[in-house]
Protein backbone atom coordinates (compact mmCIF):
# COMPACT_ATOMS: atom_id res chain seq x y z
CA UNK A 1 0.00 0.00 0.00
CA UNK A 2 1.64 3.22 -1.14
CA UNK A 3 -0.95 5.70 0.04
CA UNK A 4 -0.92 4.92 3.74
CA UNK A 5 -3.82 7.23 4.49
CA UNK A 6 -6.29 5.58 2.17
CA UNK A 7 -8.78 3.80 4.42
CA UNK A 8 -8.92 0.00 4.34
CA UNK A 9 -12.61 0.11 5.08
CA UNK A 10 -15.10 2.90 4.61
CA UNK A 11 -18.59 2.70 6.01
CA UNK A 12 -20.78 5.69 5.26
CA UNK A 13 -24.13 6.81 6.56
CA UNK A 14 -25.39 3.32 7.32
CA UNK A 15 -29.00 2.67 8.39
CA UNK A 16 -30.24 -0.69 9.51
CA UNK A 17 -33.47 -1.83 11.12
CA UNK A 18 -34.89 -5.13 12.24
CA UNK A 19 -38.58 -4.74 11.53
CA UNK A 20 -39.58 -1.50 13.20
CA UNK A 21 -36.50 -1.47 15.43
CA UNK A 22 -34.00 1.01 13.97
CA UNK A 23 -30.63 -0.29 15.12
CA UNK A 24 -28.18 1.89 13.19
CA UNK A 25 -28.98 5.52 12.32
CA UNK A 26 -26.49 6.97 9.91
CA UNK A 27 -23.26 5.46 11.21
CA UNK A 28 -20.01 6.29 9.40
CA UNK A 29 -16.65 4.78 10.16
CA UNK A 30 -13.44 4.48 8.23
CA UNK A 31 -10.26 2.80 9.32
CA UNK A 32 -6.78 3.53 8.00
CA UNK A 33 -4.00 0.99 7.64
CA UNK A 34 -2.36 0.19 10.97
CA UNK A 35 -5.07 1.89 12.95
CA UNK A 36 -6.68 0.28 16.00
CA UNK A 37 -10.21 1.42 16.68
CA UNK A 38 -12.14 0.45 19.80
CA UNK A 39 -15.93 0.58 19.70
CA UNK A 40 -17.56 1.02 23.09
CA UNK A 41 -21.09 1.66 24.21
CA UNK A 42 -24.04 0.31 26.16
CA UNK A 43 -25.74 -2.99 25.46
CA UNK A 44 -28.11 -2.80 22.52
CA UNK A 45 -26.33 0.23 21.13
CA UNK A 46 -25.69 -1.50 17.80
CA UNK A 47 -22.00 -2.47 18.13
CA UNK A 48 -22.47 -6.07 17.04
CA UNK A 49 -24.83 -5.05 14.27
CA UNK A 50 -22.22 -2.63 12.94
CA UNK A 51 -19.58 -5.40 12.86
CA UNK A 52 -22.01 -7.87 11.35
CA UNK A 53 -22.80 -5.41 8.58
CA UNK A 54 -19.11 -4.71 8.00
CA UNK A 55 -18.41 -8.45 7.77
CA UNK A 56 -21.40 -9.09 5.49
CA UNK A 57 -23.19 -11.35 7.95
CA UNK A 58 -25.99 -8.78 7.74
CA UNK A 59 -26.91 -6.32 5.05
CA UNK A 60 -27.80 -2.74 5.91
CA UNK A 61 -30.77 -0.92 4.39
CA UNK A 62 -29.01 2.18 3.17
CA UNK A 63 -25.49 3.55 3.16
CA UNK A 64 -22.25 2.45 1.53
CA UNK A 65 -19.47 0.01 2.27
CA UNK A 66 -16.08 -0.18 0.57
CA UNK A 67 -12.96 -2.20 1.26
CA UNK A 68 -10.15 -0.10 -0.17
CA UNK A 69 -11.10 0.49 -3.78
CA UNK A 70 -13.59 -2.39 -3.79
CA UNK A 71 -17.14 -1.05 -3.62
CA UNK A 72 -19.15 -3.66 -1.76
CA UNK A 73 -22.40 -1.74 -1.31
CA UNK A 74 -23.30 1.51 -3.00
CA UNK A 75 -26.19 3.83 -2.40
CA UNK A 76 -28.89 4.05 -5.03
CA UNK A 77 -31.71 6.48 -4.17
CA UNK A 78 -31.38 5.80 -0.47
CA UNK A 79 -31.18 2.02 -0.81
CA UNK A 80 -28.01 -0.01 -0.37
CA UNK A 81 -27.20 -2.04 -3.48
CA UNK A 82 -24.72 -4.83 -2.88
CA UNK A 83 -22.16 -6.03 -5.41
CA UNK A 84 -22.22 -9.34 -7.23
CA UNK A 85 -21.38 -12.68 -5.64
CA UNK A 86 -17.88 -12.20 -6.96
CA UNK A 87 -17.47 -8.81 -5.28
CA UNK A 88 -18.77 -10.23 -2.00
CA UNK A 89 -16.32 -13.14 -2.23
CA UNK A 90 -13.44 -10.74 -2.91
CA UNK A 91 -14.47 -8.54 0.01
CA UNK A 92 -14.46 -11.53 2.35
CA UNK A 93 -10.78 -12.01 1.64
CA UNK A 94 -10.04 -8.58 3.07
CA UNK A 95 -11.26 -8.99 6.63
CA UNK A 96 -11.44 -11.48 9.46
CA UNK A 97 -13.81 -11.67 12.40
CA UNK A 98 -13.21 -12.98 15.90
CA UNK A 99 -16.42 -13.92 17.71
CA UNK A 100 -17.26 -13.62 21.36
CA UNK A 101 -17.75 -17.39 21.66
CA UNK A 102 -14.93 -18.33 19.25
CA UNK A 103 -17.05 -20.51 16.93
CA UNK A 104 -14.21 -22.90 16.26
CA UNK A 105 -15.09 -26.01 14.29
CA UNK A 106 -15.31 -28.66 17.03
CA UNK A 107 -14.61 -31.63 14.75
CA UNK A 108 -11.38 -30.19 13.35
CA UNK A 109 -8.03 -30.19 15.10
CA UNK A 110 -6.49 -26.87 16.05
CA UNK A 111 -4.23 -27.03 13.01
CA UNK A 112 -7.07 -27.88 10.63
CA UNK A 113 -9.25 -25.11 12.08
CA UNK A 114 -6.54 -22.67 11.05
CA UNK A 115 -5.46 -24.17 7.73
CA UNK A 116 -8.66 -25.45 6.17
CA UNK A 117 -10.04 -22.16 4.85
CA UNK A 118 -6.69 -20.93 3.43
CA UNK A 119 -6.34 -24.27 1.65
CA UNK A 120 -9.88 -24.92 0.49
CA UNK A 121 -11.15 -21.35 0.04
CA UNK A 122 -8.01 -19.44 -0.93
CA UNK A 123 -6.56 -22.51 -2.72
CA UNK A 124 -3.15 -21.92 -1.20
CA UNK A 125 -0.39 -24.47 -0.94
CA UNK A 126 -0.79 -26.80 2.03
CA UNK A 127 2.84 -26.76 3.17
CA UNK A 128 3.03 -23.00 3.06
CA UNK A 129 -0.26 -22.64 4.96
CA UNK A 130 0.73 -25.16 7.61
CA UNK A 131 4.02 -23.42 8.14
CA UNK A 132 2.23 -20.11 8.62
CA UNK A 133 -0.28 -21.75 10.96
CA UNK A 134 2.52 -23.12 13.14
CA UNK A 135 4.15 -19.70 13.29
CA UNK A 136 0.85 -18.15 14.29
CA UNK A 137 0.31 -20.78 16.96
CA UNK A 138 3.66 -20.07 18.51
CA UNK A 139 2.95 -16.36 18.35
CA UNK A 140 -0.28 -17.09 20.24
CA UNK A 141 1.66 -19.11 22.82
CA UNK A 142 0.01 -22.32 21.67
CA UNK A 143 2.81 -24.37 20.19
CA UNK A 144 2.34 -28.08 20.72
CA UNK A 145 -1.47 -27.88 20.51
CA UNK A 146 -1.76 -28.50 16.76
CA UNK A 147 -3.27 -31.95 17.13
CA UNK A 148 -5.77 -31.15 19.86
CA UNK A 149 -9.45 -30.52 19.24
CA UNK A 150 -11.08 -27.33 20.57
CA UNK A 151 -12.88 -29.07 23.46
CA UNK A 152 -9.49 -29.99 24.92
CA UNK A 153 -8.53 -26.31 25.26
CA UNK A 154 -9.49 -23.59 27.74
CA UNK A 155 -11.69 -20.72 26.57
CA UNK A 156 -8.69 -18.41 26.38
CA UNK A 157 -6.78 -20.92 24.28
CA UNK A 158 -9.77 -21.43 22.00
CA UNK A 159 -10.07 -17.70 21.49
CA UNK A 160 -6.38 -17.49 20.59
CA UNK A 161 -6.86 -20.31 18.08
CA UNK A 162 -9.73 -18.38 16.56
CA UNK A 163 -7.50 -15.30 16.27
CA UNK A 164 -4.89 -17.45 14.54
CA UNK A 165 -7.57 -18.85 12.26
CA UNK A 166 -8.58 -15.34 11.21
CA UNK A 167 -4.96 -14.21 10.77
CA UNK A 168 -4.01 -17.16 8.60
CA UNK A 169 -6.31 -15.77 5.90
CA UNK A 170 -3.98 -12.73 5.78
CA UNK A 171 -6.78 -10.17 6.15
CA UNK A 172 -6.19 -6.44 5.76
CA UNK A 173 -8.35 -5.78 8.78
CA UNK A 174 -9.44 -7.83 11.76
CA UNK A 175 -12.72 -7.29 13.62
CA UNK A 176 -13.32 -8.45 17.18
CA UNK A 177 -16.76 -8.62 18.79
CA UNK A 178 -16.22 -8.67 22.55
CA UNK A 179 -13.43 -11.23 22.30
CA UNK A 180 -13.07 -11.63 26.06
CA UNK A 181 -16.65 -11.41 27.28
CA UNK A 182 -16.97 -15.17 27.65
CA UNK A 183 -13.72 -15.47 29.62
CA UNK A 184 -12.80 -15.16 33.28
CA UNK A 185 -10.32 -12.40 34.21
CA UNK A 186 -7.18 -14.51 34.00
CA UNK A 187 -8.00 -15.92 30.57
CA UNK A 188 -9.09 -12.44 29.48
CA UNK A 189 -5.58 -11.16 30.12
CA UNK A 190 -3.91 -13.78 27.93
CA UNK A 191 -6.21 -12.91 25.02
CA UNK A 192 -5.75 -9.16 25.53
CA UNK A 193 -1.99 -9.69 25.54
CA UNK A 194 -2.22 -11.29 22.13
CA UNK A 195 -4.35 -8.45 20.75
CA UNK A 196 -1.95 -5.93 22.24
CA UNK A 197 0.97 -7.58 20.47
CA UNK A 198 -0.97 -7.49 17.21
CA UNK A 199 -1.49 -3.77 17.74
CA UNK A 200 2.22 -3.34 18.27
CA UNK A 201 2.88 -5.03 14.96
CA UNK A 202 0.43 -2.56 13.33
CA UNK A 203 -2.34 -4.97 12.51
CA UNK A 204 -5.41 -2.94 11.52
CA UNK A 205 -8.19 -3.79 13.98
CA UNK A 206 -11.67 -2.77 15.04
CA UNK A 207 -12.42 -4.07 18.52
CA UNK A 208 -15.80 -3.99 20.23
CA UNK A 209 -15.00 -4.23 23.91
CA UNK A 210 -16.13 -3.52 27.42
CA UNK A 211 -12.52 -3.46 28.67
CA UNK A 212 -12.08 0.31 29.02
CA UNK A 213 -8.51 0.28 30.27
CA UNK A 214 -7.51 -2.01 27.46
CA UNK A 215 -9.32 0.20 24.93
CA UNK A 216 -7.54 3.30 26.20
CA UNK A 217 -4.12 1.66 26.17
CA UNK A 218 -4.33 -0.19 22.89
CA UNK A 219 -6.66 1.76 20.62
CA UNK A 220 -5.61 4.80 18.63
CA UNK A 221 -9.19 5.93 18.37
CA UNK A 222 -12.33 5.22 20.34
CA UNK A 223 -15.85 5.32 18.97
CA UNK A 224 -18.73 5.57 21.44
CA UNK A 225 -21.84 4.07 19.91
CA UNK A 226 -25.17 4.58 21.69
CA UNK A 227 -28.70 4.22 20.42
CA UNK A 228 -27.50 3.37 16.95
CA UNK A 229 -25.38 6.45 16.33
CA UNK A 230 -21.87 7.56 17.08
CA UNK A 231 -22.18 9.94 20.00
CA UNK A 232 -18.50 10.65 20.39
CA UNK A 233 -15.31 9.71 18.65
CA UNK A 234 -11.70 10.71 19.14
CA UNK A 235 -8.19 9.80 20.30
CA UNK A 236 -8.39 7.01 22.86
CA UNK A 237 -7.17 8.79 25.98
CA UNK A 238 -9.20 11.87 25.21
CA UNK A 239 -12.48 9.93 24.93
CA UNK A 240 -11.75 7.95 28.10
CA UNK A 241 -10.18 10.69 30.22
CA UNK A 242 -11.89 13.82 28.89
CA UNK A 243 -15.11 12.91 27.11
CA UNK A 244 -16.93 15.89 25.67
CA UNK A 245 -20.42 14.37 25.66
CA UNK A 246 -22.61 13.92 28.69
CA UNK A 247 -23.75 10.47 27.54
CA UNK A 248 -20.16 9.31 27.19
CA UNK A 249 -19.35 10.53 30.70
CA UNK A 250 -22.35 8.72 32.15
CA UNK A 251 -21.45 5.53 30.34
CA UNK A 252 -17.83 5.66 31.48
CA UNK A 253 -18.80 6.38 35.07
CA UNK A 254 -20.52 3.01 35.21
CA UNK A 255 -17.25 1.34 34.28
CA UNK A 256 -15.13 2.99 36.90
CA UNK A 257 -14.40 0.57 39.66
CA UNK B 1 -38.35 -82.49 11.04
CA UNK B 2 -34.60 -82.51 11.49
CA UNK B 3 -33.04 -79.53 13.20
CA UNK B 4 -30.78 -78.70 10.28
CA UNK B 5 -33.68 -78.80 7.80
CA UNK B 6 -35.50 -76.34 10.00
CA UNK B 7 -32.39 -74.17 10.28
CA UNK B 8 -31.98 -74.31 6.52
CA UNK B 9 -35.53 -73.07 5.95
CA UNK B 10 -35.20 -70.34 8.56
CA UNK B 11 -31.84 -69.46 7.02
CA UNK B 12 -33.51 -68.95 3.64
CA UNK B 13 -36.06 -66.68 5.29
CA UNK B 14 -33.27 -64.87 7.04
CA UNK B 15 -31.61 -64.09 3.71
CA UNK B 16 -34.85 -62.45 2.55
CA UNK B 17 -35.02 -60.49 5.83
CA UNK B 18 -31.48 -59.22 5.32
CA UNK B 19 -32.26 -58.32 1.72
CA UNK B 20 -35.32 -56.32 2.79
CA UNK B 21 -33.27 -54.63 5.51
CA UNK B 22 -30.40 -53.67 3.21
CA UNK B 23 -32.53 -52.53 0.28
CA UNK B 24 -34.65 -50.42 2.65
CA UNK B 25 -31.55 -48.71 4.07
CA UNK B 26 -30.04 -48.22 0.64
CA UNK B 27 -33.20 -46.51 -0.55
CA UNK B 28 -34.38 -44.63 2.51
CA UNK B 29 -31.09 -43.18 3.79
CA UNK B 30 -30.56 -41.05 0.65
CA UNK B 31 -34.27 -40.46 0.01
CA UNK B 32 -34.53 -39.08 3.55
CA UNK B 33 -31.97 -36.40 2.66
CA UNK B 34 -34.21 -35.08 -0.10
CA UNK B 35 -37.29 -35.26 2.11
CA UNK B 36 -35.46 -33.36 4.86
CA UNK B 37 -34.25 -30.71 2.41
CA UNK B 38 -37.78 -30.33 1.06
CA UNK B 39 -39.18 -30.14 4.57
CA UNK B 40 -36.70 -27.35 5.43
CA UNK B 41 -37.18 -25.57 2.10
CA UNK B 42 -38.31 -21.97 2.20
CA UNK B 43 -40.44 -22.77 -0.87
CA UNK B 44 -43.69 -23.26 1.01
CA UNK B 45 -45.59 -25.62 -1.34
CA UNK B 46 -42.69 -28.07 -1.25
CA UNK B 47 -42.43 -27.71 2.51
CA UNK B 48 -46.15 -28.45 2.94
CA UNK B 49 -46.04 -31.47 0.66
CA UNK B 50 -43.17 -32.89 2.71
CA UNK B 51 -44.93 -32.14 5.99
CA UNK B 52 -48.01 -33.96 4.70
CA UNK B 53 -45.96 -36.90 3.44
CA UNK B 54 -44.08 -37.24 6.74
CA UNK B 55 -47.31 -36.94 8.68
CA UNK B 56 -48.98 -39.77 6.72
CA UNK B 57 -45.92 -42.01 6.91
CA UNK B 58 -45.54 -41.59 10.64
CA UNK B 59 -49.22 -41.41 11.44
CA UNK B 60 -50.45 -44.63 9.83
CA UNK B 61 -49.32 -48.24 10.28
CA UNK B 62 -46.57 -49.48 8.03
CA UNK B 63 -48.61 -52.62 7.42
CA UNK B 64 -51.47 -50.55 6.07
CA UNK B 65 -49.06 -48.63 3.82
CA UNK B 66 -47.78 -51.95 2.45
CA UNK B 67 -51.28 -53.03 1.51
CA UNK B 68 -52.12 -49.64 0.06
CA UNK B 69 -49.07 -49.74 -2.16
CA UNK B 70 -49.70 -53.36 -3.06
CA UNK B 71 -53.27 -52.76 -4.24
CA UNK B 72 -52.84 -49.25 -5.63
CA UNK B 73 -51.64 -50.28 -9.11
CA UNK B 74 -54.70 -52.50 -9.53
CA UNK B 75 -57.36 -50.16 -8.14
CA UNK B 76 -55.93 -46.92 -9.42
CA UNK B 77 -54.40 -47.91 -12.75
CA UNK B 78 -56.04 -51.28 -13.44
CA UNK B 79 -52.64 -52.96 -13.66
CA UNK B 80 -52.72 -56.70 -12.95
CA UNK B 81 -50.90 -57.91 -9.88
CA UNK B 82 -48.01 -60.26 -10.60
CA UNK B 83 -46.10 -62.66 -8.33
CA UNK B 84 -43.44 -59.94 -7.90
CA UNK B 85 -45.98 -57.35 -6.78
CA UNK B 86 -45.86 -58.31 -3.11
CA UNK B 87 -42.10 -58.01 -2.85
CA UNK B 88 -42.05 -54.76 -4.82
CA UNK B 89 -44.83 -53.21 -2.74
CA UNK B 90 -43.05 -54.22 0.46
CA UNK B 91 -39.78 -52.67 -0.66
CA UNK B 92 -41.45 -49.42 -1.74
CA UNK B 93 -43.50 -49.16 1.46
CA UNK B 94 -40.46 -49.76 3.67
CA UNK B 95 -38.32 -47.26 1.78
CA UNK B 96 -40.80 -44.40 1.77
CA UNK B 97 -41.83 -45.08 5.37
CA UNK B 98 -38.30 -45.13 6.71
CA UNK B 99 -37.27 -42.15 4.56
CA UNK B 100 -39.83 -40.08 6.48
CA UNK B 101 -38.39 -41.10 9.85
CA UNK B 102 -34.81 -40.56 8.71
CA UNK B 103 -35.75 -37.16 7.25
CA UNK B 104 -37.00 -35.98 10.62
CA UNK B 105 -33.82 -37.19 12.31
CA UNK B 106 -31.68 -35.43 9.69
CA UNK B 107 -33.69 -32.27 10.12
CA UNK B 108 -33.34 -32.24 13.90
CA UNK B 109 -29.59 -32.80 13.48
CA UNK B 110 -29.14 -30.04 10.94
CA UNK B 111 -31.18 -27.60 13.00
CA UNK B 112 -29.16 -28.36 16.12
CA UNK B 113 -25.96 -26.98 14.60
CA UNK B 114 -25.39 -23.55 16.18
CA UNK B 115 -25.73 -20.52 13.93
CA UNK B 116 -22.20 -19.48 14.90
CA UNK B 117 -20.81 -22.38 12.89
CA UNK B 118 -22.45 -21.08 9.73
CA UNK B 119 -21.33 -17.53 10.50
CA UNK B 120 -17.72 -18.54 11.11
CA UNK B 121 -17.71 -20.47 7.84
CA UNK B 122 -19.33 -17.56 6.01
CA UNK B 123 -16.75 -15.04 7.19
CA UNK B 124 -13.94 -17.43 6.21
CA UNK B 125 -15.38 -17.50 2.70
CA UNK B 126 -16.61 -21.10 2.53
CA UNK B 127 -19.26 -21.62 -0.14
CA UNK B 128 -22.69 -22.94 0.85
CA UNK B 129 -21.76 -26.43 -0.37
CA UNK B 130 -18.40 -26.37 1.40
CA UNK B 131 -20.05 -25.20 4.60
CA UNK B 132 -22.54 -28.03 4.47
CA UNK B 133 -20.15 -30.79 3.45
CA UNK B 134 -17.15 -29.83 5.60
CA UNK B 135 -18.58 -28.09 8.62
CA UNK B 136 -22.23 -29.04 9.10
CA UNK B 137 -22.58 -32.61 7.86
CA UNK B 138 -19.78 -34.21 9.92
CA UNK B 139 -21.22 -32.66 13.07
CA UNK B 140 -24.75 -33.70 12.12
CA UNK B 141 -23.67 -37.31 11.64
CA UNK B 142 -22.21 -37.45 15.12
CA UNK B 143 -25.29 -35.89 16.67
CA UNK B 144 -27.87 -38.09 14.95
CA UNK B 145 -26.05 -41.38 15.34
CA UNK B 146 -27.90 -42.53 18.49
CA UNK B 147 -31.31 -41.74 16.98
CA UNK B 148 -30.34 -43.41 13.70
CA UNK B 149 -29.19 -46.46 15.63
CA UNK B 150 -32.59 -46.77 17.28
CA UNK B 151 -34.36 -46.51 13.98
CA UNK B 152 -32.11 -49.05 12.26
CA UNK B 153 -32.61 -51.57 15.07
CA UNK B 154 -36.36 -51.05 14.79
CA UNK B 155 -36.10 -51.68 11.06
CA UNK B 156 -34.51 -55.09 11.67
CA UNK B 157 -37.57 -56.09 13.67
CA UNK B 158 -40.06 -54.32 11.38
CA UNK B 159 -39.01 -56.51 8.46
CA UNK B 160 -41.20 -59.19 10.08
CA UNK B 161 -44.25 -57.12 9.09
CA UNK B 162 -43.71 -58.27 5.53
CA UNK B 163 -45.17 -61.64 6.55
CA UNK B 164 -48.62 -60.01 6.57
CA UNK B 165 -48.51 -59.51 2.83
CA UNK B 166 -47.06 -62.96 2.17
CA UNK B 167 -43.38 -62.25 1.62
CA UNK B 168 -41.42 -65.33 2.65
CA UNK B 169 -39.03 -63.68 5.08
CA UNK B 170 -37.89 -65.27 8.31
CA UNK B 171 -40.98 -64.58 10.40
CA UNK B 172 -43.36 -66.13 7.82
CA UNK B 173 -41.09 -69.15 7.66
CA UNK B 174 -41.07 -69.47 11.43
CA UNK B 175 -44.87 -69.19 11.52
CA UNK B 176 -45.26 -71.91 8.88
CA UNK B 177 -42.80 -74.18 10.67
CA UNK B 178 -44.46 -73.63 14.03
CA UNK B 179 -47.83 -74.60 12.57
CA UNK B 180 -46.46 -77.75 11.01
CA UNK B 181 -44.45 -78.85 14.04
CA UNK B 182 -47.13 -77.73 16.46
CA UNK B 183 -44.58 -76.13 18.78
CA UNK B 184 -42.98 -72.77 19.45
CA UNK B 185 -39.41 -73.79 18.81
CA UNK B 186 -39.20 -72.18 15.32
CA UNK B 187 -40.30 -68.85 16.84
CA UNK B 188 -37.59 -69.15 19.45
CA UNK B 189 -35.00 -69.73 16.75
CA UNK B 190 -36.29 -66.80 14.69
CA UNK B 191 -36.16 -64.57 17.76
CA UNK B 192 -32.57 -65.63 18.28
CA UNK B 193 -31.75 -64.72 14.68
CA UNK B 194 -33.25 -61.21 15.03
CA UNK B 195 -31.41 -60.69 18.25
CA UNK B 196 -28.06 -61.80 16.83
CA UNK B 197 -28.61 -59.63 13.77
CA UNK B 198 -29.24 -56.63 15.99
CA UNK B 199 -26.15 -57.40 18.05
CA UNK B 200 -24.13 -57.12 14.86
CA UNK B 201 -25.89 -53.84 14.01
CA UNK B 202 -25.09 -52.55 17.50
CA UNK B 203 -21.43 -53.50 17.24
CA UNK B 204 -21.16 -51.61 13.96
CA UNK B 205 -22.94 -48.56 15.40
CA UNK B 206 -20.77 -48.58 18.51
CA UNK B 207 -17.69 -48.70 16.38
CA UNK B 208 -18.79 -45.66 14.35
CA UNK B 209 -19.78 -43.85 17.54
CA UNK B 210 -16.39 -44.55 19.06
CA UNK B 211 -14.67 -43.27 15.95
CA UNK B 212 -16.54 -39.96 16.26
CA UNK B 213 -15.88 -39.76 19.98
CA UNK B 214 -12.62 -37.84 19.56
CA UNK B 215 -14.44 -34.56 20.22
CA UNK B 216 -17.51 -33.26 21.97
CA UNK B 217 -19.10 -29.85 21.86
N1 LIG C 1 -31.20 -10.62 14.39
C1 LIG C 1 -31.85 -9.63 15.04
N2 LIG C 1 -33.19 -9.52 14.91
C2 LIG C 1 -33.87 -8.54 15.55
N3 LIG C 1 -33.30 -7.62 16.32
C3 LIG C 1 -31.97 -7.67 16.50
C4 LIG C 1 -31.17 -8.69 15.85
N4 LIG C 1 -29.88 -8.48 16.20
C5 LIG C 1 -29.87 -7.40 17.00
N5 LIG C 1 -31.12 -6.91 17.18
C6 LIG C 1 -31.46 -5.72 17.98
O1 LIG C 1 -30.63 -4.67 17.58
C7 LIG C 1 -30.25 -3.85 18.67
C8 LIG C 1 -28.73 -3.71 18.70
O2 LIG C 1 -28.17 -4.97 18.98
P1 LIG C 1 -26.62 -5.24 18.97
O3 LIG C 1 -26.44 -6.68 19.20
O4 LIG C 1 -26.02 -4.67 17.74
O5 LIG C 1 -26.13 -4.40 20.22
P2 LIG C 1 -24.71 -4.40 20.92
O6 LIG C 1 -24.29 -2.99 21.01
O7 LIG C 1 -23.80 -5.35 20.29
O8 LIG C 1 -25.08 -4.89 22.40
P3 LIG C 1 -24.24 -5.84 23.40
O9 LIG C 1 -23.26 -4.96 24.12
O10 LIG C 1 -25.29 -6.35 24.34
O11 LIG C 1 -23.59 -6.91 22.60
C9 LIG C 1 -30.85 -4.50 19.89
O12 LIG C 1 -32.02 -3.76 20.22
C10 LIG C 1 -31.18 -5.87 19.47
O13 LIG C 1 -32.32 -6.34 20.14
MG1 LIG D 1 -22.90 -7.21 20.83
Amino acid sequence: MTDSNKPLVTIENVYKSYGSNQVLHGVSLSVSPGEVVAVIGPSGGGKSTLLRCATLLERFDSGTLAYGDLDVAVDRDGTAVYGSKDVIAQAKLRFGLVFQNYNLFPHYTVLKNITDAPISVQKRNRDEVEQQARQLLSRMGLEGNEGKVPCELSGGQQQRVSIARALCMNPDILYFDEPTSALDPELTQEVLRVIRSLAESHMTMVIVTHEMTFARDVADRIVFLDGGSIVEEGPADQVINNPTQQRTREFLLRYEG
Amino acid sequence: MAFDTMMGMLGNGFVVTIELFLITLLGSLPLGVFVALGRMSSFLPLQWIMRFYISIMRGTPLMLQMFAIYFAPYYVFGIDLTPDSKWNATIVAFIINYAAYFAEIYRSGIQSIPRGQYEAADVLGYSKTQTFMKIVLPQVIKRILPAMGNEIITLVKDTSLAFAIGVAEMFSTAKALAAREANMFPYLLAGLFYWLFNMVVEVVLNRVEKKLDYYHD
